[in-house]
């Protein structure tokens, strides 16, 4: 197995504004995230020799790609998998060329939310017989939240100022980001107190639901060099997916298996040894707030049942060792399913780049990034690692 | 409800003795499909049994009581399962509906180990317009209660005990406890002195706590009766409802000489004294769907289940079986085709966990899932001897639901779709049996 280490690279990249798009359609999202990665790389539309697009729900085909971006009969694949869906879109892509097949593809995620009519997500699924119990993803992961409160003797306020300490750190870095969907700054205080959406999580531990879209644009790492210098190289992608934790009554809810074989599986591409010194930054799936402790500690960034420790140390932070969710995170930045993965490796890129504005890091030259698609016990599970260009 | 007082009848029994079940209600689940089909399934009953509901009038419960009776006399059966169950709705603010309580009995007949035997039966019949409700109609309908009282109940009981006192050389002073039906307490109280009942020889009719039950009322207060007997004494069951059934049954050596259940179940003084009352008619009115509130969330509403989805998932919804490896032994929710521990293929044998005790591994308290039992618990039970399921937690109070809390499942219908009564199980907290 030779890997994907260095084999693909990066040179443009766009992102919309995050949010409550009333305004735009997912055609229009597209667009906008497709002429930016454009206008990024300097290349012309009919450049592009095939495509990948990442949408849950907003579209069944790749064909509306075609049709927004008017691509010229170029072949086209949509790929769906959960929460991971922009980044396996990326990783089919990124696939494509490090096969020799293409020289220039595009990937782009993309979700339109706010047209259900109400505040949550509404996920299509196959009839079947309903007898399964209504647990939307807040009380999925406040069942991971209520299993490591108690399995670490966390007492419950302590346990709720950790993960409130998480909502401030991501409701700060997203203050600083003009593309996110929140940016308002919020204390730990007001995260704790917060209304009750799913005990222990209440409103400011679950991430936002968004309309979006983010694209890039994917080539070999010699044609890259005849683009620009500040390329980005894929190090690794790696793809994890659940089988047993839904099963198995000796699971424990406070890890997730699938999170720590991606990242082992990224790590061994990547060459990483100690991800928490050699990565500079990472976007995690912080869906909720206890995702992002749990991710933690799979990704060997903090010991287990030690990560909040790290957040009390401040060790996620802008300022701190490690910096996590940088751009707002999916609390923050918002979640349109389709385009996070892509918005995530969009954050590594600018950051790698310099180009991360006033939430531009010291040192960026390696960062990574994480979704978990599906439930706790049976997720899917992408992690990607990005490396500055030579 | 049904399931729940068969469960607490059957408790450690063998299921497969049971030969039938009659089903009796005036709130069957369905117009046109057999409540008696859903039960017995759920229960993990044998298919080779006989089943009926028996219906629309108020005294089916001592209908079905009898024609188990019948069945197991005439020998066409050994062992027969009644059960009554009832939830009836009056209007909104109505006599009925502050009258009526909702209950479930069931009783094992049979042969063996009898601890009440029959003691004489009468039945009488007369067309009367009382209490009626007609298909469509959500709330029972009744005519002015003084006629309803003077030419219904106050006339037709006193006319059937009569013929059966008659009958059966009886007098009304011989029987211990009688389990008389009334529609409220006045009426209850009054019809007992015209019966000639002395107020002690009158069962409990528990209202104020119960309610009248409506076929299960005089069902109920048999079993309230039979909790409180000695052996060798005699008890009578009247009901009501285009007539009257009675049966007398006079208890045997068998009878358990401690008063109240058998061990391990709750019974009726179990049930009642593990009651919670709603915290306000709101409550009440958001589960019987008198109200319907706006859902936060505004999800949409849900898709008609799949049928076919229904009938290929029985044993996993209705009877809860998991499998069980025959090779690593591992027990798995729902069933697999490949062991999730071993990966052997199509090799695992059913297990029931229906009957199963439980624990709350984690738990979630979920304030926008659910419009009418907010906040949804949502849990992940482990059970003794293995298994985990992820399902509902109802009939709970928010203080007591804990990591590591016992529990036991119980058969409930989650929602009515496409005239669809979708059922499943549901964890409730464990108030009898061990532990």
């Amino acid at each position: 197995m030779n890997g994907i280490r260095d084999r693909v690279a990066i040179i443009g990249m766009g992102c919309t504004n995050f949010g409550e798009r009333w305004e735009a359609n997912a055609a229009d999202l597209m667009v906008e995230a497709a002429y930016e990665a454009y206008a990024d790389a300097g290349i012309e539309p009919n450049e592009v020799q095939a495509a990948w697009l990442g949408t849950v729900s907003s579209f069944r085909t790749g064909q509306p790609l075609a049709e927004a971006l008017k691509l010229d009969y170029i072949p086209i694949t949509r790929v769906e998998n959960a929460c991971a869906t922009a980044t396996d879109a990326f990783r089919n892509a990124s696939y494509a060329v490090a096969a020799g097949i293409y020289d220039i593809v595009l990937a782009v995620g993309v979700e339109k939310l706010k047209d259900s009519g109400f505040s949550g997500l509404a996920v299509p699924e196959a009839p079947g017989s309903d007898v399964t119990p209504p647990t939307p993803p807040p009380s999925q992961f406040a069942m991971a939240a209520t299993r490591y409160f108690h399995q670490y003797d966390i007492p419950y306020a302590e346990g709720k100022h950790t993960l409130a300490r998480i909502a401030a750190k991501n409701h700060h870095n997203g203050a600083l980001n003009s593309r996110a969907h929140f940016r308002q700054e919020v204390s730990p205080e007001q995260a704790a107190n917060a209304p009750m959406i799913a005990w222990p999580l209440g409103l400011f531990d679950c991430c936002g639901v968004s309309d979006g879209a983010a694209a890039a644009i994917i080539t070999t790492p010699e044609i890259a060099r005849s683009f620009r210098r500040d390329y980005v190289l894929v190090k690794a992608l790696a793809l994890s997916v659940g089988a047993f934790g839904a099963l198995r009554s000796d699971w424990d809810f406070t890890h997730f298996p699938e999170s720590v074989r991606a990242g082992q599986s990224a790590y061994q591409e990547a060459g990483i040894a100690n991800p928490r010194a050699e990565l500079d930054l990472a976007m995690v799936h912080d869906c909720f707030t206890i995702t992002e402790l749990i991710i933690y500690e799979d990704l060997g960034f903090s010991p287990r049942g030690r990560g909040s420790d790290d957040v009390a140390a401040g060790t996620f932070t802008l300022e701190g060792e490690l910096p996590v969710n940088t751009d707002g995170g999916l609390k923050c930045f918002g979640h349109p399913i389709g385009a996070s993965g892509i918005r995530m490796i969009y954050e590594v890129y600018k950051q790698l780049q310099g180009k991360a504005e006033a939430r531009q890091l010291k040192k960026a030259d390696l960062g990574l990034t994480h979704n978990l698609g599906g439930r706790p016990g049976s997720f899917t599970c992408s992690v990607a690692i990005f490396g500055a260009a030579e | 409800m049904a399931v729940a007082a068969a469960l607490d009848c059957l408790r450690d029994r063998d299921r497969s003795a049971v030969d039938g079940l009659f089903f009796a209600s005036t709130t069957a689940p369905y117009a046109e499909k057999q409540g008696a089909a859903i039960i017995a399934t759920a229960l993990d009953l044998r298919r080779d049994i006989f089943t009926a509901d028996i219906t629309d009038v108020l005294r089916a419960g001592t209908t079905a009581l009898k024609s188990a009776l019948d069945a197991v006399a005439a020998g066409s059966a050994n062992q027969v399962l009644v059960v009554a169950a009832d939830s009836r709705q009056g209007p909104p603010r109505s006599e009925t509906e502050r009258n009526a309580g909702d209950g479930a009995a069931a009783f094992l007949v049979g042969r063996e180990g009898v601890i009440a035997e029959l003691a004489g039966s009468h039945s009488l019949t007369e067309n009367m317009l009382d209490n009626w409700r007609s298909a469509g109609d959500s709330f029972v309908r009744s005519w002015e209660d003084r006629f309803a009282a003077e030419e219904g109940l106050e006339r037709i009981v006193p006319e059937a005990l009569a013929g059966f006192l008659d009958k059966h050389q009886y007098r009304p002073q011989d029987f211990a406890r009688v389990a008389l039906y009334g529609p409220d307490a006045r009426r209850q109280g009054r019809l007992a002195r015209r019966l000639g009942f002395q107020p002690e020889q009158v069962q409990d009719p528990l209202f104020g706590r119960l309610g009248s039950a409506g076929a299960a009322f005089a069902p109920l207060l048999l079993v309230g009766a039979l909790e409180e007997a000695q052996p060798g004494q005699l008890l009578l069951t009247i009901s009501y409802g285009d007539g009257s059934d009675l049966l007398a049954f006079r208890t045997t050596e068998s009878l358990p000489d401690t008063s109240g259940a058998p061990p391990g179940c709750g019974g009726l003084a179990g049930h009642l004294a593990a009651r919670r009352t709603l915290e306000s008619y709101e409550t009440y009115a958001r589960w019987r769907e008198l109200w319907t509130t706006d859902d936060a969330a505004r999800r949409p509403a849900p898709a008609s289940p799949s049928v076919s989805a229904l009938w290929r998932e029985a044993d996993k919804n209705l009877r809860l079986y998991a499998g069980q490896c025959n090779g690593c032994g591992y027990v798995q929710y729902p069933a697999q085709r490949v062991c999730v521990n071993c990966r052997a293929r199509d090799d695992c044998a059913a297990v029931r966990l229906s009957d199963r005790p439980g624990e709350v591994f984690t738990y979630s308290m979920d304030y926008i899932a659910g419009a009418v039992d907010t906040p949804l618990v949502v849990s992940v039970v482990d059970f003794q001897g293995g298994g985990r399921i992820l399902c509902m937690m109802t009939d709970r109070e928010l203080a007591e639901v804990r990591v590591g809390m016992p529990v036991t499942m119980s058969f409930r219908k989650l929602r009515v779709v496409n005239g669809i009564h979708n059922y499943y199980w549901k964890a409730i907290p464990r108030r009898f049996g061990d532990e």
